[in-house]
């Protein structure tokens, strides 16, 4: 099977920048940190001149991604929420799923920090937050960034369903939004890394817990599978993939800084 | 907040130099929402018409329907939209998801029925005036269409424009059907709306002011147009 695709893969590759028009484009669902860190628009133009493949990015939500691409919306997935990512394999949706690269989850809050939180314990952070009933703006849409904050909370101990509308408020929006809002509400808020250092209206917050190997953030690769949708550009979306889980993408992972910080450690194996 | 205004100053320059970037995305806001409006004032001038002359059973239930449609709300719209685009939807095969005619698609949905309960009211008005003339010269009320709307062109324009103002400032359809893809669907609105979730809120500002700005030439230009040739009419009269 796996062994079909890479025939396919090498046969397009041999055929060449010739066959592969111009118009040769696939479409990946990927989640919002991607494109608003500018990881993507700056690492897909060195692909595209390489294969002639235009890479056409949906950034939304980790949860809507996966839903997309089972509409068969996609042709590759780029997310991080890697049990979703399993099931979706395991349901048969995507051929196999390839790690890419990491980062880490941050919590950030308001300077004046009035639960007063710190450290590196996120478990700990989160239950002195609930236990001073301090405003927490969470994503609420079930994307990866949701699904891991609902992890912490549970491993915490708290029932964020019970404190919903009080202090406990979910935004159903993506990363900008939701620290937007937590930077108008003065509220605690969990972030991927990269987003938060891209993020231009940091008005009085910044980060207060980090470096918890709780906290790692993994992205992922999906090729959707073709079977279940037949409009699938398996090949050039196998091309993507093993171009962002090879030498080339993933030292292009690695080069891209912002503020003189790298954002994404690739680990593909 | 602070260098708000430096910030904002930065991206009214980056729009005054003629960015070309930027440009594109101007572009493509105005060919999708002026492509939509003619489209949706192809399919609801004549049903508005229709619905003003007419004499049906029904009618008035149909009348009421189309002025609420007037205030469908844009994510629902791109919600149907999309799943009919969808490749699991049932025009699936045809493509169109995540590009621009898609796009089109949602916006002609949610103008239409503005452009045909505006124009409904319109020809409706005017036909109340001179039905019994049209009727003495032996027009049939059908027959008496194009005359009615050519008569009631200039109000029929701001018909056009507030379907143009609802397309070209709408935002929750074409993120949804266009994706928001770079150098492909992405719009003002949806640019827009990209910046404020960076936290770039200036140039989110800026770009917002450019969007007023061109909903207001093309206001001023339509508008313009209309009353010269309103005063037209009036010198012949």
């Amino acid at each position: 099977m796996i062994g079909t695709w890479i025939r396919a893969a090498v046969l397009s590759l041999g055929v060449g920048v010739t066959a592969v028009a111009a118009e040769d484009f696939i479409v990946v669902q990927s989640t919002t940190s991607t494109q608003n860190s500018g990881l993507l628009d700056a690492i897909l133009p060195e692909f595209r001149s390489e294969t002639g493949i235009e890479v056409r990015v949906v950034a939304v939500g980790t949860g809507q991604a996966i839903k997309n691409a089972m509409n068969g919306d996609g042709d590759v997935l780029l997310v991080h929420a890697k049990p979703a990512e399993e099931q979706f394999v395991a349901d048969g949706w995507g051929v196999q799923r390839y790690d890419v690269m990491y980062n880490d989850f941050v919590l950030i809050g308001p300077e004046a920090n009035p639960a007063g939180v710190g450290g590196q314990d996120v478990e700990a952070a989160l239950a002195k937050i609930a236990e001073a009933q301090a405003p927490f703006a969470s994503r609420g849409d079930d994307s990866g960034t949701h699904k891991a904050e609902l992890r912490h909370w549970s491993s915490a101990g708290v029932d964020v369903a019970a404190a919903s509308g009080t202090w406990y408020r979910e935004t159903g929006s993506g990363m900008g939004a939701t620290l937007n809002a937590a930077a108008g509400m003065g509220a605690y808020v969990l972030s991927d890394r990269a987003t938060w250092i891209a993020f231009g209206n940091k008005d009085g917050m910044k980060i207060l817990v980090e470096g918890d190997p709780k906290l790692f953030n993994q992205y992922g690769v999906i090729l959707v599978n073709p079977e279940k949708h037949p409009g699938v550009k398996a090949p050039q979306g196998q091309i993507f993939i093993d171009w962002l889980t090879g030498p080339k993408g993933q030292a292009a992972i690695a080069d891209f800084k912002l503020d003189g910080q790298q954002l994404f450690f690739p680990n593909a194996q | 907040m602070q260098g708000f205004a430096q910030e904002f100053t930065m991206a009214m320059g980056l729009i005054l130099s003629g960015d070309p970037e930027l440009w594109a995305i101007v572009l493509l806001s105005l060919r999708v929402s002026l492509m939509a409006v003619l489209i949706a004032a192809a399919i609801g001038m004549p049903m508005g018409a229709a619905l003003a002359v007419g004499r049906f059973p029904g009618r008035r239930v149909a009348i009421v329907l189309l002025n609420a449609l007037m205030g469908l709300p844009p994510v629902v719209v791109g919600l149907m939209v999309y799943l009919m685009l969808s490749r699991s939807g049932p025009l699936g095969v045809l493509e169109l998801l995540y590009t621009p005619t898609a796009m089109i698609v949602a916006q002609v949905v949610l103008v239409t029925p503005i452009i045909a309960a505006l124009t409904r009211q319109t020809v409706e008005m005017l036909d109340a005036e001179y039905a019994e003339q049209l009727r003495s010269l032996g027009v049939s009320r059908l027959a008496s269409v194009p005359t009615l709307l050519w008569d009631g062109r200039v109000a029929l324009l701001t018909a056009l424009l507030a379907g143009f103002g609802r397309a070209i400032a709408e935002v929750g359809a074409v993120i949804m059907v266009g994706g928001n893809i770079n150098h492909v669907t992405r719009v003002m609105t949806t640019t827009i709306a990209l910046e404020t979730s960076k936290g770039n809120l200036a140039l989110a500002l800026a770009l917002g002011t450019i969007l007023i700005g061109i909903a207001i030439g093309v206001t001023g230009t339509v508008s313009l147009l209309g009353a010269r040739n309103g005063q037209q009419e009036m010198r012949h009269a």
